[in-house]
């Protein structure tokens, strides 16, 4: 009947263990985690706005714009973690919401129409509508739940991005209206203006605070209130009424939950959110085009919310950061080095966490790699291996890696299925034998980063994006700052 | 004064399913307690069944492992309509009413298998519950009015004060731990919980000492006296435990493949031979 299973969860011994892990976090990260739990929600969020705002000036001019990206992406995801993490709806069809508010900011604030809207006029009503929209969209979902629920909001994101594209060729559309403007989207929409004070304009505080930052202000400020707002709601009777929802809808029903009006309320309020940072999206982008809402962009958001802790808000803003600056740290090869050795580190911690062992693992994988070095130039002479015969210490530091001057195709092939091999070894094996296997596996894999992936930036920016990723995932499956989810009856 | 709840001929069956093992019993043991023949078809989880329940008291029923207790209490709350029969709240139908709204009619329960909200703190499945009796909307919340405040506070004493009902065991820093890291037991006290705080006036428990030692049973049935004692709700418990039974009920029924088989004090059901032999009949693993 209710014997407990082999997990031992809910066993009085698991619960006391739990405490345990509850009182002291474990790991590298503990001091990091326990004052995180420390903080109030408030001053958390008064760092992390104080930290955002710093951002504009720590980078230059263009940069800003990968910030702006960051912020709405984080807007955005926060609206899907209300439909997601609280409410537990599976929607997918949440891409078209955001769509739909950029489109009709787009459409009522440039030369499309006449009508030229005033932003302050025109907000409000796209947050109503794309909320409405929302309401509208989930009455047919209603009932049904899980994947069909999926597959049936899937379609409704299809559906939008298949409408704007081929709005003029609709049946009941006059000819000469193109409301859309096709697969070629809106160009030339209006900037975000409040009573006249323009942030895309150029005379602002006498020109010192550049366009991009000021539209970058204006959208951590929307960030900010959302936050506030999303974290009251959370904790309040509807939120809990979500949470409900989510975790037991049979039992939520028992105990009051009007279940069917508060699924229609998760994806209104997650549309309206959605709206919201799709017209915000507009003004910045200063157009629209289908592409910008297509299933890749839904995809993006799923990764925020589920990397940084679906149901946690610091957690979706932080995942949102990662999601969003990540690939563009790729970009850049020294970066992306950085973030490859970074990303070694981590694993090691992970893999190993002993200090001891830490050190002999990094010891190992520097005398291998003096060894291997001395050893080949007995092998390969220097028109494969370059200059290494210079053994003073500046330059061992520098080649310490072989970089090879031909047949480096060749060569990392072989050290890159030697590498997999050595992953396997390492995962296999325990004690100190993990670590005999990991310095050569590493040793491995930075051979091969710094002979093939370094010239290849595309492909080793999806590697290794989707490699941090699974990292990620295996490391914390909660998310970043998720809580841990425990599904069983 | 019209009873709570009062139950007409109720009938359900579950199409093409075949239950009945022994339908000797059945037919045996509907001849005593109805009026009218009991139509006990193949399938059926409850034959016509007639008791009713008055404000204060509590109502345990007893009967093996699938003789439709459970399935009793799930068209009570609404999650399947009766095929034949009536559902009365104060003397109205509420047969065809969804659990939700059955649940603000102030009929609460727990389940068989817990159901608590795992990923909630233990205080928040508290909370939660209160949903039907508070209305701060959406944006009262949003924007913390003073009036959310309010609603809020008194949410969280609501909670308090059914926690508190189990001594120490659910209190203190328990409040803000997750309901998976509880006991089992710890559990279906949660689930109790939980369910006092949709203000009901009648409460429905499954087994609610299932999975617990001797210890906390007897505490359990000490507990559930007082729910009637000091809150003063109409109980109906479903209960395996003949101890508890014994020790709590005002008066007992025996179902057994949805007929009910006796009806009286625990003395005139558990010496009744038609219950006898249903435990006996079913295996004794049944009655525990
Ligand atoms: N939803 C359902 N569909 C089909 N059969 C059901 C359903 N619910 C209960 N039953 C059957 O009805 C019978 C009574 O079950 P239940 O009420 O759970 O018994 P118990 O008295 O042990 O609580 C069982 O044989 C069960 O399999
Ligand atoms: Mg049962």
């Amino acid at each position: 009947m209710t014997a407990p299973d082999e997990t031992g969860i809910g066993v009085d011994e698991w619960v006391e263990q739990s405490e345990g892990r509850r009182e002291g976090h474990t790991g590298f990260t503990a001091p990091a985690r326990r004052l995180f739990d420390k903080l109030t929600p408030g001053s958390r969020l008064t760092l992390f706005l104080l930290a955002a705002a710093t951002y504009p000036f720590l980078v230059r001019g263009s940069d800003v714009r990968i910030g702006i990206t960051i912020l709405l992406l984080a807007m955005v995801a926060l609206g899907l973690n209300v439909v997601v993490g609280w409410a537990g709806l599976l929607d997918l069809g949440y891409v078209a919401f955001y769509g739909f508010g950029a489109y009709f900011y787009a459409i009522v604030a440039s030369d499309q129409l006449p009508a030229h809207w005033p932003t302050w006029i025109a907000i409000p009503i796209i947050v109503a509508a794309s909320a409405l929209l929302g309401a509208l969209l989930s009455l047919p979902s209603r009932r049904l739940v899980g994947d069909y629920l999926a597959i049936m909001t899937l379609f409704f994101a299809q559906i939008f991005v298949e409408l704007v594209r081929n709005f003029e060729r609709l049946p009941f559309v006059p000819d000469d209206l193109n409301l859309t403007g096709g697969p070629n989207g809106i160009p030339g929409v209006k900037p975000f203006e409040f009573f006249g004070f323009e942030f895309n304009g150029q005379e602002l505080l006498g020109g010192t605070l550049p366009t991009f930052s000021r539209q970058y202000y204006l959208v951590l400020v929307f960030l900010g209130l959302l936050i506030v707002g999303l974290h009251n709601l959370n904790d309040s009777r509807t939120g809990r009424a979500w949470r409900a929802l989510r975790e037991d809808t049979l039992a939520a029903e028992h105990m009051t939950m009007p279940v069917n009006r508060l699924k229609l309320l998760a994806f209104a309020v997650g549309a309206g959110i959605a709206g919201l940072s799709g017209a915000l999206f507009a003004t910045v982008q200063n157009g629209v085009f289908p592409n910008n809402f297509n299933l890749f962009v839904l995809i993006i958001m799923y990764a925020a919310v589920i990397l940084g802790g679906s149901g946690s808000i610091p957690g979706v803003v932080l995942g949102a950061v990662a999601i969003a600056y990540v690939p563009e740290l790729l970009r850049d090869p020294t970066k992306a080095g950085l973030l490859f050795y970074v990303g070694i580190a981590v694993v090691l911690f992970v893999l190993v966490r002993r200090w001891d062992k830490i050190a002999a693992t990094v010891g190992g994988v520097f005398v291998l790699g003096l060894v291997v070095r001395f050893f080949s130039s007995r092998i390969w002479d220097e028109s494969i291996l370059g200059e290494v015969n210079d053994t003073s210490l500046s330059r061992l530091l520098d080649d310490w890696v072989l970089n090879f001057e031909s047949q480096r195709d060749v060569i990392t092939s072989y050290a890159f299925v030697l590498a997999i091999v050595g992953v396997l070894l390492v995962v296999l094996a325990t004690g100190w034998w993990k670590i005999a296997a990991l310095i050569p596996t590493l040793y491995l894999a930075i051979l091969v980063w710094e002979n093939k992936l370094v010239f290849q930036p595309s492909i080793t920016r999806q590697l290794l994006f989707g490699a941090v990723l699974v990292v990620m995932m295996a490391v914390r499956p909660q998310g970043l700052l998720g809580t841990r989810r425990v599904e069983i009856m | 004064m019209k009873p709570i709840l009062e139950l007409r001929s109720l009938s359900k069956a579950f199409g093409g399913l075949q239950v009945i093992q022994d339908l000797d019993l059945v037919v045996g043991a509907g001849q005593i307690v109805t009026d009218d023949d009991p139509v006990v078809g193949q399938g059926e989880a409850v034959a016509d069944l007639d008791f009713s329940l008055k404000p204060g008291e509590i109502v345990s029923v007893i009967g093996p492992n699938g003789a439709g207790k459970t399935t009793l209490f799930n068209l009570i709350t609404g999650i399947y309509e009766p095929d034949s029969g009536d559902i009365l709240m104060d003397g109205r139908s509420i047969i065809g009413l969804s659990p939700e709204q059955v649940s603000n009619l102030g009929v609460a329960r727990t389940f068989q298998t817990l159901r608590v909200f795992l990923n909630m703190t233990v205080k928040e499945n508290v909370m939660a519950a209160a949903y039907g009796n508070t209305k701060v909307g959406m944006w009262g919340s949003v924007f913390r009015t003073p009036s959310a405040r309010r609603e809020e506070k008194q949410i969280s004493d609501l909670a308090e004060s059914k926690l508190s009902f189990f001594g120490e065991r659910l209190m203190g820093y328990r409040w803000d731990q997750p309901a998976y890291s509880l006991s089992y037991a710890n559990r279906r006290r949660l689930e109790i919980a939980r369910a006092m705080a949709t203000n009901p006036r009648l409460l429905m428990l499954d087994e609610p000492a299932a999975g617990m030692n001797p210890a906390e049973t007897h505490e359990i049935t000490e507990l559930i006296g007082q729910l009637r004692d000091d809150v003063g709700y109409s109980i109906l418990v479903i209960e395996h435990d003949m101890h508890v039974v014994e020790g709590i009920s005002d008066r007992v029924i025996a179902l057994d493949h949805g007929v009910k088989i006796a009806e009286g004090s625990f003395e005139e059901v558990a010496t009744n031979p038609h219950v006898i032999e249903a435990y006996l009949g079913a295996g004794a693993a049944g009655t525990k």
